[in-house]
């Protein structure tokens, strides 16, 4: 095989294995995907360098990331690339998942590239054309061993799709058999799962036979997949690796993809490790894998055995406090401060002595990013538990004091003790996992929270902030009509003379839209907190009388500035006429279009779906940004910075998952529905539901396009009533409900910890449940996909046919057609969800949205709209303008 | 039966043509002339747009096709170096590329006939020639943005895809893919080659390619090594690799021998005529060049040779003389079966 980048690189059997640099890879590399995503693209040009000088032969680039213009990164990256002789030098391997990346790639490379990968997976037409293209281009292909059945997983299976893919390359396509490069899938040994035993041997034989029969092809893998099952345990999981390659390069694999400066020698690997790990990979012994796993234990209690390190019970009683705080670690927090309670001459002097001391400590290791949030949360259980145990004798005290003073007849002249911070979720809105991690955070600051919980009207908050002499008030929300009720608390702080600052946070929530729309209708100083970790400096720097002025004016000038930006920004986009959008809209082939009929029309109810059918779909990448931590799941359990937190994290969330699925903690509950439906050829969905038609009214990105991009709708992805088919609209509304005693319960133990991540699971498991709903949907309930195969990540990724977008999110951000979607499925009934006066959802941990089975139906972003497209919307719904523009404020292109 | 030019590699080492340019300054052309009076009252000037002068002056070109013809080129090139969208923007000729092309190809076409006509054991064959474009893909054009390309790939595929269109409709027997410094460039027209006769369902021509090596870094302009652009433009599976323009044959000497030794297809060469003097004009006269060249073909380094920048029917003739008796360089075997 010959490669090139500005220098040849030519494979010949003599050739050792290939050394693929993996770092340049945003789904590997946390830093690198940083770097990508923040444009920083001279320090990521950077880690390639550093590849290149560690001795990658073939530098892999990879930028599938849902947060990336993945096509634009791979251009831009590899045109710079392009400019540093000292990288371009060796050849490129384009690695994606996604096709037009990868072309994107092959044209910003002048040397011969390696496409990482195509398959069969989409049928042989697809992969021939794949291979086509790939062959213009003059780039060898890997080609991973997976056909419209699925992923090769048997020895069998691995030739068998290898030999066909090889003979359509060589007979159709004309490829050189030099350029072919097989992936025959190394899957996850030892998993505890008998039909995996054999992975890592079939993928061996698979080798020798594959490069028996077609003796010029490569052979290539993603060599940390075999370890997966030990994640978390990096010294096996490198042992495995290398045991691996040893007998796969052996039998005549030729590269792959692996982190080479973390590989240990073979022959350096410990004995008994090496000869387990042989076990395992060679499947030599049904106890094999048993056997490593209790010796991957050993190696982790060894792990453990540091951490349940004693010795740190020989310090003082302020020294064993402080580390039980930095560890998070409950154990003998009872006993410690009962023994520092006596030593102290006051039971307050232990909280602002030793704890406060320790949470200092916290507080700068989090601050410095030493330290993450899960951990942080953890030390806060430790703090509010050592409290709990010093606040009756601190009553009893104030109480003596109090007595003291009613019989010596003075008053009690006590200053009030630490600042205070009031914080709420504003009225119309449930969800508070963010809201609570601040608290937590300034608690362990020190603060004072007083926590109103969700849905709190304004003027509760501002009666609360008077009574209680609160210093700061802090607001929350999600869903976006939470955003003008946060003007509205602004203007009443206004209105009542309010001194204290606002802070605003929440995901839907931004500086922009706290600059614009909030901070102008309050003087007295307003802030967007981006996430918990940001609220200790603000509330700090608000707090301190000495910084607070010149804060508040950097702010103010700040958000002045983002103000003025954003009125001249807004000129910058052309926008199409609403009249000349509609016709723009997708164009599709209604008359070739035959619409599936669904199994049934009208509702269908679950009421307690099994749970542990819903845990397998489960998406962990939002329960990790739920806790701050950033990066892809599973990839972030292996993360160099925050890995083994995450991993933590992940196993702490997996024994309180299990506990919920067996302890029926929480019952999951949906509605789903189906109807015949037609739309006008415009913006409205008429629906039939037996009683009177219902009208939908959807509504359609007004930014102008480039050339042959279609302004979408949603009802574009309906038949038109012209053409006289049966088509359907589906919905769906699904809770996971039963949560609050257990939220009170962690309550009252102080376990901000695991409620937080109740809450956090909870969330993950509705999401999970539509997911699994929606996959029933497609192949059973409306049936219009018959064979789907698809894995969770591939579920994940959106890679179904059909869709199902939300009212109030971004395919169609008009909240208020949440009723009739609740309407029609008589979802309040079905799933006992209720909605709030601002249309979101109660439990918060509930998802509710449309089902829409066109397979050119896909997810976009509606986008800014004209005062044209709103008339003609309320005119539509028979909803006054005024209301409407309240409802889409976020999406309105003017000023209303 | 007419002999294929496989048949004719196999027997002997085959003659290429020298510059058009060369030829066609000896014309001494005024703006009048290239306009013709098709184009009188065009509004931009279009001295020096050579390649306009087959819609404008065919009997010129079709002269100096016939001059290369007589000193023996058994190929010759078609006048179309710059004949496609892109160079022609310059002109404001966007939309005559096509035209261009075909009228090229056609009058080439008549010559090389009638040559063959005359003496059918020495066929001549016709080589549309597809040239660099002077916008480039794999450089930025400003050094403050490295990033920066003026023109895309699909772009530079377009134009090329049209150019070839022209050219096979007008009747060449192979494509050539010369002066190439810019190997992305080269990728996206072999991209359109292949593209061109996927769309028409028909078996390619050959497809001959020619690099450039600018300066003694043994080097392309985008900074590839020979042998990375050679593994680079492979997938054309080419009746020919070599290399052209910018050195002269002393200068060409080392490349062409690595080149002979890894190319497992047939090799080319035409230098220019020695490196330009200091008025930009190249005076290695005709015997010095044709005594170079046949000391690489006494070494086994080639299997087509010709001439470019500064070379002229004399040189051709010299050449053709010089190596008509030498053997072609074998094909070398291929080592697939080891590689």
């Amino acid at each position: 095989m010959r490669l090139a980048g500005l220098e040849p690189l030519v494979v010949r059997p003599e050739t050792n294995f290939l050394n693929v640099g993996e770092r340049t890879n945003v789904t590997g590399s946390k830093k690198f995907a940083r770097l990508i995503r923040e444009g920083k693209y001279e320090e990521a040009l950077s880690v390639a360098r550093q590849q290149v000088e560690n001795g990658a032969q073939v530098l892999d680039v990879n930028m599938d990331d849902a947060l990336l213009d993945g096509e634009k990164a791979m251009q831009t990256f590899l045109n710079l690339l392009q400019a540093e002789p000292d990288i371009a030098r060796i050849p490129i391997m384009i690695d994606s998942s996604k096709f037009s990346i990868i072309e994107a790639g092959l044209k910003c490379v002048q040397g011969k590239c390696i496409v990482n990968s195509i398959s069969m997976k989409e049928g042989v037409e697809k992969f021939i054309e794949q291979a086509i293209v790939c062959k213009s281009y003059g780039a060898a292909v890997i080609v991973m061993a997976f056909d419209e059945s699925g992923q090769a997983d048997t020895l069998r299976k691995k030739v068998d799709i290898s030999q066909r893919a090889y003979d359509i390359l060589t007979e159709k396509v004309g490829y050189d058999p030099e350029d072919i490069i097989f992936d025959p899938n190394i899957f996850a040994i030892a998993t505890g799962i008998e039909e995996h035993n054999n992975y890592a041997v079939d993928f061996i034989e698979a080798i020798k036979e594959i490069k028996q029969r077609m003796p010029l092809t490569r052979i290539s893998g993603g060599v940390s997949n075999i370890s997966f099952s030990f994640r978390g345990n990096e010294p096996v999981r490198e042992a495995m690796h290398s045991v691996f390659l040893y007998y796969a390069i052996k039998a005549g694999m030729d590269m792959g993809i692996v982190n080479a400066g973390q590989l240990v020698v073979y022959d350096e690997i410990e004995p008994k490790l090496r000869d387990l790990c042989e076990d395992v990979i060679l499947n030599r012994n049904p106890e094999a894998t048993d056997k490593l796993l209790a010796f991957a234990e050993t190696v982790k209690a060894k792990d453990k055995a540091e951490v349940k390190d004693e010795a740190w019970r020989k310090g003082t009683v302020e020294e064993r406090l402080k580390h039980a705080l930095v560890n998070g670690i409950t154990e003998h927090i009872d006993a410690d401060t009962e023994e520092a309670r006596q030593k102290y001459p006051k039971p307050l002097e232990v909280i602002e002595g030793p704890l406060m001391a320790g949470m200092n400590v916290v507080g700068d290791l989090f601050g410095s990013g030493k330290m993450f949030l899960p951990q942080v949360v953890k030390s806060a259980r430790v703090m509010k538990k050592s409290v709990a145990v010093l606040t009756p004798y601190i009553e009893q005290e104030k109480e003596e004091r109090r007595l003291a003073h009613e019989a010596a007849g003075t008053t009690n002249g006590e200053s009030a003790g630490a600042a205070r911070i009031l914080l709420a979720t504003v009225k119309g809105d449930v969800h508070d996992i963010g809201k609570n991690i601040v608290g937590v955070v300034l608690g362990c600051n020190g603060y004072d929270i007083i926590d109103l919980g969700v849905m709190v009207p304004a003027d509760k908050i501002l009666e609360t902030a008077k009574r209680e002499k609160v210093d700061i008030i802090g607001l929350s929300g999600l869903i976006t009509p939470s955003l003008d009720e946060m003007v509205h608390v602004a203007r009443e702080m206004k209105r009542q003379n309010f001194e204290v600052p606002l802070l605003i946070g929440g995901a839907t929530t931004s500086r922009m839209h706290t600059a614009v729309k909030i901070a102008p209708e309050f003087e007295k100083g307003v802030v967007h907190v981006l996430d918990a970790s940001r609220s200790v400096t603000v509330v700090g720097s608000l707090l301190s009388q000495e910084q607070k002025p010149d804060f508040l004016k950097t702010i103010k000038e700040e958000y002045r500035k983002l103000k003025e930006d954003f009125a001249n920004k807004k000129s910058a986009k052309q926008y199409l006429s609403f009249a000349q959008a509609q016709e723009n809209k997708v164009k599709i082939d209604w008359e070739k279009f035959n619409p599936v009929r669904p199994g049934f029309t009208g509702t269908k109810a679950f009421d307690g779906y099994d749970l542990a059918e819903i845990v397998p779909y489960i998406d962990w990448g939002p329960f990790f940004i739920a806790w701050e931590l950033h990066g892809k799941f599973p990839q972030i359990l292996t993360d160099e910075k925050v890995g083994s937190e995450a991993t933590k994290l992940y196993n702490d969330a997996q024994a309180l998952l299990k506990q919920i699925v067996e302890e029926k903690w929480l019952k999951a509950r949906a509605v789903i529905g189906f109807w015949p439906a037609t739309s006008d050829g415009k913006d409205t969905v008429t629906v039939d539901a037996g009683d009177a038609p219902v009208r939908l009214e959807f509504l359609r990105q007004q930014i102008k396009k480039a050339p042959g991009q279609p302004n979408i709708s949603l009802s574009d992805f309906i038949t038109p009533k012209s053409f006289g088919k049966l088509d359907h609209i589906g919905g769906f509304a699904v809770t996971i409900e039963g949560i609050e005693p257990h939220i009170k319960r962690f309550e009252a133990a102080h376990d901000d910890y695991n409620k937080i991540t109740l809450q956090a699971l909870a969330d993950r498991l509705a999401e999970a449940f539509t997911e699994l709903l929606h996959e029933r949907v497609r192949k059973e309930f409306w049936g219009y996909v018959k064979e789907e195969h698809l894995s969770n990540e591939q579920l994940i990724k959106e890679e179904y046919m059909g869709i199902r977008p939300a009212p109030g999110y971004p395919a169609c951000p008009d909240h208020t057609e949440k009723r009739k979607l609740f309407a029609l499925l008589d979802a309040t009934k079905h799933t006992g969800i209720i909605l709030t006066e601002s249309l979101a959802m109660y439990p918060a941990a509930s998802v509710s949205g449309w089902y829409f089975a066109h397979p050119e139906s896909k997810y976009f972003g509606v986008g800014k709209i004209e005062k044209d497209q709103v008339m003609d919307y309320a005119d539509r719904k028979g909803m006054p303008l005024g209301e409407v523009e309240r409802w889409l404020r976020p999406v309105l292109e003017y000023d209303a | 039966m007419k002999k294929t030019i496989q048949d004719c590699l196999k027997e002997r080492i085959l003659i290429i043509d020298g510059a058009m340019g060369t030829m066609i300054q000896r014309h001494k052309l005024e703006e009048k002339d290239y306009r013709g009076h098709r184009f009188a009252d065009w509004p931009s000037d279009l001295k020096g747009n050579n390649d306009l002068l087959c819609l404008t002056q065919p009997d010129i070109i079709e002269g100096i096709h016939r001059e290369y013809l007589e000193a023996g080129a058994d190929i010759i090139e078609t006048n179309t170096f710059n004949a496609q969208v892109i160079s022609m923007a310059d002109y404001h000729m966007e939309s005559l590329a096509f035209e261009i092309n075909v009228a090229a190809a056609r009058i080439a076409r008549k010559a090389a006939d009638d040559y063959t006509s005359r003496n059918p054991g020495k066929p001549r064959f016709v080589a549309g020639a597809i040239g660099p474009m002077n916008k480039t893909l794999s450089l930025s054009p400003d050094v403050n943005n490295p990033g920066f390309r003026a023109v895309s790939f699909d772009e530079v595929a377009a134009a090329y895809y049209e150019q070839v269109k022209g050219l096979v409709e007008g009747g060449v027997d192979l494509l050539l893919i010369e002066t190439i410094f810019d190997t992305l460039n080269a990728k996206a027209a072999i991209f359109a080659i292949k593209k061109y006769f996927r769309d028409l369902k028909q078996k390619e021509l050959p497809i001959l390619i020619s690099g450039t090596i600018t300066d003694a870094s043994g080097r392309t302009l985008s900074g590839q090594t020979l042998e990375a652009f050679y593994v680079s433009v492979m997938h054309a599976k080419p009746l020919s690799i070599g290399l052209n323009c910018a050195l002269g044959a002393v200068e060409m000497r080392s490349h062409i021998e690595e080149l002979s030794q890894i190319a497992a297809c047939y090799t080319s060469a035409y230098p220019n005529a020695g490196l330009p003097n200091a008025m930009g004009e190249y005076d290695e006269q005709p015997e010095q060049t044709a005594h170079f060249i046949e000391e690489w073909a006494e070494n086994g380094f080639v299997n087509i040779v010709g001439g470019c920048c500064g070379t002229t029917p004399d040189h051709i003739r010299h050449i053709a003389e010089h190596v008509a008796t030498i053997r072609p360089r074998p094909l070398p075997v291929v080592e697939a079966a080891l590689s």
